[in-house]
């Protein structure tokens, strides 16, 4: 089967899903997120790589944190930004995703980001857009968030420097987590030899196993010698649908305290792709303390974005 | 009115019968076999020479969407793709809008389809009012307007007393009920099979023992009324073995699988194919194969289209939105070719799942060629080439998992009653 992320010549046409694209392209992006990484440092921190180019943003399902990191990665390299909460709009009017998108494309778009409650929306959306349009998936469903892995990859490599002796700790709820199986796909990709999903099994899908994972019902096993700690956010709904009990059971057993923080490697660093319920699958001291990339890894995060559009945009 | 087809291979799956050999029509009803009819005269002869002769097809579930649904295809359009396709008798779910719960309705839709003079249309009466699942319908009255069985369609009947009761009044009756296997509550909202191709698609699943569990049901429900159930649909190799289990236990149980997972696996979801978007969803490899044994080995008796048009607009969506289903009845003849081709079975006994096996379960006696039987015969040409292009269906509903593949097997000429409905250019 055709991979729709890529073109004819094997370039990065899409940004769709981690699994799927060679680890040259991941490494690709990795490197050129470093190279910005400098940009969002300077005085002026713009670079005009996506100059006289549009970007829409389009949310189908509420964000304010990827949104707007991705509406600052596109302005620093120059873009003009159309901010779209569909939300609200058409799709109470009954327009259809694909009308919706060929308006917008009328509009003169280059690039779409696309957040979707619907796993798989993105792709519908690649397969209908002119052969000059980029699509980003910026969360679809349970199924992916890629460039929020490729922030915990680069993340990773920031601190880790090589992938291929880590073990990787994912913990939480992997079932509704289109975070998890991003960073599954890039981890498997870079070639670290452990990565481990710790979580009650109501909140882990079946098989997951096959994607190349260690499952772990105990933390403390799970987190035993790990040098990357991953916490998934915990939506309260969760609660409702029989998946747990409650929020301060759950913390008991899958929240990350300073205690089970210590069974981890001694240099581990703890990420959490945001927004954190303190007291919930973190506690505070964690997610403030010395262990804790939580911050960097939302400045990575811009550089990671601009470097997926730039790619992408100068796949012609 | 005579007619004779001459010099067909001429398949029955009935008897087995697989020989060269030529056919005699006369008043609707096959008048002779072999030499017997070469010799009689005949106001219309068919040539047969390169085709092969069977019993035209019996689809025990097609969707034809009247009434109610007629943006998303019409009585006309169906019927037409029926017979262009070889099926000369189908049974069409209740699943209407309104629902076929009331005498006046089953008893239009009939007429309609009768006045269109194509295939037999069979409706399967609703077993709940409004298929709700709380009050019985008139099963004796919608009996005599035309229904064969009775059914909820793909509608949860979520109170497992008033299923309780709707057997045991169905029963008491002798009419049968046509029943998918399906655990609502474990079902909700899941759109594909449980397992690692949902789960690393993201996608909401069902898992496989929502069949086996509701299935299990029903055969306690079956044991404890004596009613003749016919399970609808089966996806999963643990319903096959369930089924095997009954049968060799001697309940009056049957069941049918829809063509469409005789083929098809959650492999072929790919990149989120919404034309793989069916009910009940596609399950494992293996439990396609274990559907195939159950088809080899007699615990699954038929195989349906299961026909569902769709508009096209409603595919045009992400998979979990966009609506389940596939069209069908014209790829049921070549799909079921295909079968027989990659399970190395002979012609006659693969085709006895869409004709002689079919008909046992639909209680009619056509489905069989013998003298005296009504004149509901296809002839096809097993090796023509059919492309599955959206041209190519006369379907309204061009959703299909199999658009654009490379098929075999054309059907040439369809007769009804002896008269012929369809003849291909």
């Amino acid at each position: 089967m055709l991979n729709p992320q890529l073109n004819v010549r094997g370039e990065l046409q899409h940004l769709l899903s981690i699994e799927g694209l060679p680890r040259a392209i991941l490494t690709q992006i990795l490197d050129t997120a470093e190279s910005f990484v400098g940009v969002t440092e300077r005085e002026v921190k713009k670079v005009p790589l996506l100059r006289g180019k549009s970007v829409f943003n389009l949310f189908f399902e509420p964000s304010t944190r990827t949104r707007t990191t991705f509406e600052i990665a596109a302005k620093r390299l120059s873009a003009d930004v159309i901010n779209l909460n569909i939300a609200a709009s058409s799709q109470t009017k009954g327009e259809s995703l694909l009308d919706t998108v060929s308006n917008l494309s009328a509009m003169q778009a280059d690039v779409f980001v696309v957040r979707h409650a619907a796993s798989g929306a993105p792709y519908l959306i690649a397969g209908h857009v002119k052969p000059h349009e980029h699509v980003v998936n910026a969360g679809d469903g349970r199924h992916a968030h890629p460039t929020q892995g490729l922030l915990d990859l680069y993340t990773i490599r920031h601190y880790k420097k090589d992938f291929s002796a880590l073990t990787v700790a994912i913990v939480g709820d992997i079932l509704h987590s289109r975070v998890a199986r991003s960073l599954i796909h890039g981890l498997t990709t870079l070639g670290v030899p452990e990565v481990r999903v710790i979580g009650p099994q109501t909140l882990l899908p079946t098989g997951v196993e096959s994607m190349g994972v260690k499952v772990f019902h105990d933390m403390k096993r799970g987190l035993a010698g790990a040098d990357v700690i991953v916490m998934l956010r915990l939506q309260n709904e969760r609660m409702r649908g029989a998946l747990l009990p409650s929020a301060q059971e759950f913390n008991k057993h899958y929240g990350l305290s300073a205690e089970k923080l210590s069974l981890a490697a001694a240099d581990a660093i703890v990420m959490h792709p945001g927004p954190m319920n303190r007291g919930v699958e973190i506690d505070s001291g964690v997610a403030d303390g010395p262990h804790s990339v939580i911050l960097p890894q939302v400045t990575f995060g811009i550089a990671v974005r601009m470097a997926v559009m730039s790619i992408i945009a100068g796949n012609g | 009115m005579r007619v004779l087809i001459k010099g067909a291979r001429i398949v029955d799956p009935g008897s087995g019968r697989d020989a060269a050999g030529d056919l005699l029509i006369e008043d609707g009803r096959i008048a002779a076999l072999d030499a017997s009819a070469t010799s009689a005269s005949a106001d219309q002869t068919l040539a047969g020479a390169g085709l092969v002769l069977a019993p035209g097809l019996i689809d025990i579930s097609a969707r034809l969407r009247e009434p109610g649904y007629e943006f998303k295809a019409t009585l006309e359009s169906e019927m037409d793709a029926a017979v262009a396709g070889g099926v000369t008798s189908l049974a069409c779910p209740p699943d209407t809008d309104p629902p076929l719960d009331e005498p006046g309705l089953v008893d239009m839709l009939r007429r309609r389809a009768k006045s269109l003079e194509r295939a037999r249309v069979y409706p399967i009466g609703a077993l709940t009012v409004k298929l709700a699942g709380e009050r019985l319908t008139e099963m004796a009255e919608l009996d005599e307007s035309g229904c064969v069985a009775f059914s909820q369609a793909n509608v949860p009947l979520t109170d497992t007393q008033v299923l309780w009761r709707a057997m045991q009044y169905a029963a008491t009756f002798g009419f049968p009920v046509w029943l998918r296997a399906e655990d609502h509550s474990l079902a909700r909202g899941g759109v594909a099979h449980d397992g690692d191709i949902a789960t690393r698609l993201g996608l909401p699943a069902i898992p496989a023992f929502a069949e086996t569990i509701a299935l299990s049901t029903l055969l306690e429900l079956a044991r404890a009324t004596g009613v003749r159930l016919h399970v609808c649909r089966i996806s999963t190799a643990g319903a096959v073995e369930l089924l095997r289990r009954a049968k060799a236990e001697g309940l009056p149980v049957s069941c049918d699988v829809a063509i469409h997972h005789v083929h098809l696996s959650d492999m072929d979801l790919g990149y989120f194919d919404a034309h793989c978007h069916l009910v009940p969803p596609l399950r494992s490899p293996r439990d396609r194969d274990a559907l195939r044994a159950g088809l080899a080995d007699g615990t699954v008796d038929c195989i349906c289209s299961d026909h569902t048009p769709v508009d096209e607009d409603e595919k045009l969506m992400p998979f979990s939105e966009s609506s389940p289903g596939a069209t069908g009845l014209e790829l049921l003849l070549p799909l079921t070719l295909k079968w027989a081709a990659e399970a190395k079975l002979p012609l006659a006994r693969a085709l006895a799942k869409v004709t002689s096996d079919a008909a046992r379960v639909l209680g009619v006696k056509s489905g069989r060629l013998e003298v005296g039987a009504p004149a509901d015969l296809v002839l096809f040409d097993p090796q023509a080439p059919f492309q599955v292009t959206p041209a190519a269906l006369k379907s309204q509903g061009k959703n299909t998992p199999f658009m654009g593949y490379e098929l075999s097997g054309r059907t040439r000429s369809t007769l009804v009653a002896g008269h012929v409905v369809y003849r291909s250019e």
